[in-house]
This record gives structure tokens, sequence and C-alpha cells, in this order.
């Protein structure tokens, strides 16, 4: 086997692992407690409560339009963390290698980590490698987990909801899920389909800082999409939600797509996006702040929570009819025809 | 988006439907038979805007519902022959047989893909020449031409490891045979919008000289609503007559060079419906020509006779005698995520349609 490539040797702990940790990672990764190669990294005490959080990264492709794996590993965290009001203060990252990767998709990757952790702020401090024998894994999976620290006067939570309150989606739907769909299929559409991968930490804390006491909970809907996230925050209130079907923020081109597949954009995946359930007196005034930055440039209040049928979501259509939005059920399958 | 935004603009379909409350002098009860016109009007609250006396039963309008059990399991059993690679549309990964689906058997080690059109099975072929890529078709006239250009395709390429399964079938004729049922009652049919595009509206008048009210639609809320209005105005006047609604996709005649390619590749056979039974020339086999091509023989397939799933009535449903929530199995046992009957699998299915925006709106 060439050197260019990933050996078992890589993960045995010994000199090729060195090699690898000193020549490529640290290479890369510029964090001092990650250079400090302990077993474990020492975080100076935080005032607040602790949040935690851990997420496991398997996209296949590895690189696609806006982004790749080590981005999504990076954002995807930092988000959760964000979700619960948490100021994210550092990351782990755990790879699993096949035997046989391409060193030279590694380094992007690396790179691409290293390039989202700096521009978020938020820097690695431990991680680990492992490779497993050619077959056995796909060329790479990555665990990130995340620590922040988060004020003692909130609770955020999916149970907080009241009737009135509005939700605030931060942009547009689907974006993330049909680039990964049309690409992992080999589907040349024109068009500008990009992922939105993106870190919603500095969006969370700027809502915060200003309506501390208006934000009921923050949601990332990435797997299972809009809808899912919504029949999760429904449930948790005991509420009914809402929603104007011509409110929804939809880009052009994901429509398109959309529409050639036929897949709902409400059930995509998105990694840039929040939905923020929030005092409806205040949602005016909170919209507002979210487009003065850029990851909500494009807010739109898309619903209201309101009483009715528990766990219930009804968007209501342009010609005055309505529909029930179920959470889903199952990868999205193109149709037929 | 043109062709789209035009047809969903609600300022133009509001008052349509005011129109349609007033065009309704007599009862309509309509069948519709595609199931993407269920799914539309599903998604688009048609049911919670029609006007009493207006009724919508659904036909046997989803492919991969009518697909008969025996089929599904020759299907799995197909993919499960050591160097095939099974090549699918996505709805029928999880349509389950009498012993699992096609997505138990991926997690076996079967090679099933699911593809986006049937060329991308033949690049399947050239990219695997150590396997034998075969696409399962299932399908009525609009996907059938797709086939008919891959077969032919590969015909001239001389592409050896590629080949079909038909179950392809057409519309116009088994409609007649369920019609014939005169407990449906039914005085009206919403024509299927892509399956006319290739047959063409002229299709649908033999069913004007027995009666019935035809009027072709697309898919979109101005369609559809406008396609009931002219529905209820045909009812009303005692006019019955097929008339076009969707002259931006659909003709009189149909595609011909679709329908010769069709022709050229296509016989038509008896074919097993779900819920029907064996329907005379419901289906459409290779022609001899092309054997090679031909999954069946090339496999030496027998279908075995599989009971339906007990206390499924997806078979009541897609004759449109009954209606989901009819059904005991219904969203308790048999829901998306656990499919008993295929009308739940299908994202055009009528069950898929009522468990995901029709339960309690």
């Amino acid at each position: 086997m060439s050197d260019d490539t990933i050996l078992l040797d890589h993960g045995s702990g010994g000199l090729a692992s060195q090699e690898l940790i000193s020549g490529l990672f640290l290479k890369h990764l510029d964090s001092p407690i990650l250079k400090g190669l302990e077993d474990s990294a020492v975080i100076d005490n935080q005032a607040g409560k602790l949040v935690f959080t851990t997420d496991s990264y398997v996209v296949d492709p590895l690189f696609f339009p806006g982004g790749d794996i080590g981005k999504l590993a990076v954002h995807g965290t930092i988000n959760d963390l964000a979700m619960r009001g948490g100021r994210p203060l550092c990351l782990s990252l755990a790879l699993i290698l096949e035997e046989g990767m391409d060193l030279a998709d590694l380094e992007k990757i690396i790179v691409s980590v290293a390039e989202a952790a700096e521009e978020s702020g938020i820097p690695i401090v431990t991680g680990d490698t492992k490779v497993v024998p050619r077959g056995k894994g796909d060329k790479v999976f990555i665990n990130t987990s995340g620590i922040g620290v988060v004020d003692d006067s909130l609770s955020l939570s999916s149970r907080n909801g009241t009737p009135g309150d509005a939700v605030i989606l931060s942009g547009t739907m689907g974006d993330h899920g049909i680039t990964i769909m049309t690409r992992r299929a080999g589907i040349a559409l024109e068009g500008n389909l990009r992922s939105d991968t993106m870190p919603l930490h500095r969006l969370v804390d700027t809502i915060l800082d200003h309506f501390p006491d208006s934000v009921r909970t923050f949601r990332d809907p990435t797997r299972g999409g809009v809808a899912t996230t919504l029949n999760e925050i429904a449930a948790a209130s005991s509420l009914s939600i809402v929603l104007q079907e011509e409110a929804l923020p939809i880009r052009a081109e994901v429509r398109a797509a959309c529409e050639i597949l036929g897949l709902e954009p409400l059930y995509l995946a998105n990694e840039g996006k929040c939905l923020a359930v929030v005092d409806g007196s205040k949602a005016e005034e909170i919209l507002a702040l979210m487009k003065q930055r850029d990851e909500g440039r494009e807010a739109v209040i898309i619903g209201r929570l309101e009483e009715g049928k528990a766990g219930r979501v009804l968007i209501n259509t342009p010609i005055g009819g309505s529909r029930v939005i179920t959470p889903l059920h199952g990868e999205p399958l193109p149709r037929i025809c | 988006m043109k062709y789209i935004d035009e047809y969903r603009d609600s300022s133009l379909v509001k008052p349509l439907v005011e129109e349609l409350k007033k065009s309704l002098t007599r009862p309509v009860r309509l069948m519709e038979v595609c199931g993407t016109h269920t799914m539309a009007i599903f998604r688009n609250g048609i049911r919670t805007i029609l006007p009493e006396n207006m009724e919508i039963v659904s036909g046997p309008g989803c492919p991969v519902c009518v697909t008969s059990a025996s089929h599904m399991d020759a299907f799995i059993a197909m993919a499960e022959i050591p160097g095939v690679r099974v090549a699918i549309f996505g709805d029928l990964f999880r349509v389950p047989g009498s012993n699992g689906s096609l997505a138990n058997a991926a997690a076996r080690g079967a090679l099933v893909d699911v593809v986006y059109s049937p060329m991308d099975a033949l690049e399947l072929a050239r990219n695997n020449p150590d396997t034998t890529v075969v696409f399962l078709g299932v399908g009525f006239e609009t996907t059938t031409p797709g086939i008919a250009a891959t077969i032919l395709a590969a015909h001239h390429e001389n592409i050896d490891n590629f080949c079909v399964f038909s179950t392809q079938k057409v519309i116009p004729g088994p409609l007649e045979a369920l019609l014939q049922d005169p407990e449906l009652n039914i005085n009206a049919l919403l024509c299927p919008g892509h399956v006319s595009a290739i047959i063409g509206a002229g299709a649908y008048q033999p069913f004007v000289d027995q009666g019935l009210a035809c009027v072709v639609a697309g898919f979109e809320p101005a369609d559809l609503v406008n396609g009931l209005i002219l529905l209820a105005k045909q009812i009303g006047s005692s006019t019955p007559k097929v008339e076009n609604l969707y002259p931006r996709v659909v003709s009189w005649e149909g595609n011909k060079r679709a329908l010769a390619m069709v022709d050229e590749i296509f016989e038509p056979a008896d074919m097993e419906w779900r819920g029907l039974g064996v329907i005379e020339k419901s289906g459409l086999a290779i022609r001899e020509k092309y054997r090679k091509f031909d999954a069946e023989k090339r496999f030496d397939i027998t279908l075995v006779p599989t009971e339906e799933p007990k206390g499924c009535l997806c078979g009541a449903i897609l004759k449109g005698q009954t209606v989901p929530p009819q059904c005991p199995l219904f969203g308790t046992r048999c829901t998306p995520s656990t499919p008993i009957g295929p009308c739940m699998v299908s994202s055009e299915g009528t069950c898929a349609a009522y468990y995901k925006y029709g339960r309690d709106s």
C-alpha cells in the first residue's frame, strides 16, 4: 500500500499514530490544550451550569457544496450546545478511519475542522483516532462532543411553549438535505444547491442578550426537518402549532429539486437553521434582531402555538384549506412519478 | 417558479373555491386515479374545502400499491440471487412482501439501489460488469416509455448484464372494469395528468360514452379546484365530455413517439393487480425480440400465489370501496414506519395520504 493512504498502523498507537497526530492533526488544529497531548483536557472552572452534548457524523459524500463532514462535525455540536442557550467552550474530535482512506482527503477534512473551529472561536481540545480494516467502515466517521456553559437563570426547553408564542425559523428550509440527497444519487441538477451548515451560537447569544426572558426554546431542525422538530415541540408543550404555508422560506432551487423528486422541504435536514419559540408579543422585535445577523438574515415567523389538540401541527394552505403535518417516518425516498 | 407559482397563487385560487361552491348543483361522487392527485388533494387541504355533496374517492392510481404481494415476493427473491443487483424507484424499498421488504433484503446483504431513472440502472450495469442489474419495473404509462427507451439503449449498446422485471400496467382497461361495480356509484373521473401526457386525453372518451364526466387535470391547487368546477358543471348540465384542463402537458392524441417506443418493446399481457386480481391485458410484457432483457425469462421466475396480510383492506381501498380509517389496522398496527399494506408505504398511497395529512384535520 502506498504512503498516501491510511494504514492500520495509523491507529496502532505507535510511531505511525504519532506521525499522523503531529504531522497532520496538530499541524492544522491550533489549540494549546490539544497540543499538550495529555489524556484529557482540563477546562478552567466556569460560572453557570454546564451543557454537554455529543454527535456522530457519517455523511456520504464526505465533501459537498457548502461544506464537508469536518465542518458539519464542528457546527453540529456547537449548535446542539447553543440550542439550550449554552455558550460553547470547547469540543472533542474522535475519528474512526477506514484502512485505505486517502490521506489527502483526511487532510482536507482536518483543515476544514480547523477552519470551522477557528471561525466559530471554539477550540478542539482533545481527540482520538482509530483505524478499522478496509470494508469495516466508510472512509471516515467523526464524533464530536462539546461542553458549554449556560446562565443559571436560563432554562430553555421544548416543554416551555405557551399559547400565543410565535415560531421563528432563522432562514430557508431543506438546503442541506436536498444537497446531500442529490449528490448522493449523482443527480446533476442545475442551480446553486448548497448545504447551509453554519454555527448558530452567536445568533443565539445575540437573542438571549436582548431578550433573555422571551425565549421558550431554540431547536435545530436537523434530520427529520422542521416538521419533525415542530411535532416534538408541540408534544412537549402539550399544545398545537399552526403554520402558514405561504410564510415558509424555501429557496427556489430547493423547491424545484423537491418538486422533481417528490420530496417535501419540511422534512429535509438543515444544518445551519434554528427554530425559536418566543413570546408572541416580542416576536417582531426578536425577528428584527435576528435579521441583523447573517445567520438570521432570512428569518421568518412561520406559525404560532395555540390551545388545541396536544402535539398536533397543522398547516394552513394557500387555498384556505389545511392539513396535518406528522413527524417523519423513515428516510425520505423519491417517488416513482 | 414558472408553471408553479401562478397555479398556487392564493389570490387566484381562493375565488375558485367560491366558484366551486356555486357550480355544484347536483351531487358529484368522483374518482381520482392518480397517486399524485391523491397526495396533491390532501397536501393542499382540498378535502377540507369541499362543498357538501361533492365526494372524492381514491382509485387504483398508486403503482406501488397495486403491485401484487406475489410480485413483491418475486422482487425480493430476485434481489437475493447471488450476482444480481436490483435497481428500483424509491417507493418500492419498504413495501412488505410475505416475508419482509427489499429494505430487509438489503440489510441481509442483497444489493438494492434506489435510482431516479431506468437509465441510471443501465449506468449501474455499465459500471458493474460482474453483476446483472435487474430494474424492477413498477408503474403506469408514465414510466413505461422511459423503461422502453432504456431497453432500446441496452439493445443498441449490446449490454448483456441488464434486464427488466416488468410489472408495468395500463390504466384505462382496469379502470373500466372497476367502474362496472354498481356499488361504486361514481359519476365523474378526475383523469390522471402524467399518464394522460402519454396516452392523450382522448383515451377517456369511452368513459364519457358510459355517462361519466371526465376532466384531465394537473396537480397544482388551481388545476385541481378548476377540475372540480368543470366536473360539477358537467354533472349539473348532464353533458358529460372529456375536458383537458392540462394542455400545458397533455394533448388529445398523447405522445405518439413515446407510444411507438413502448409498442416496439412491450406487448399487452395479463397482469395481477393487488386487490383487483388478474386483469386481462392490463399489463405489459417484453416482446420476444427483446427477451434477453426480460428478467422473468432470464431467471425463470414463477410467481407463487401469496395471501394478502390478514385484516388489511388495501384491496377494497384501491377499488374505492372503503376508506383507510375503516381498516382495523389503520394507524394502529399499520403506520408508515410499520406498513402492513402497500397503500401505507408508498408516498402516493391512499392510506399514507390519510395517515399523513388527513387523520384529524
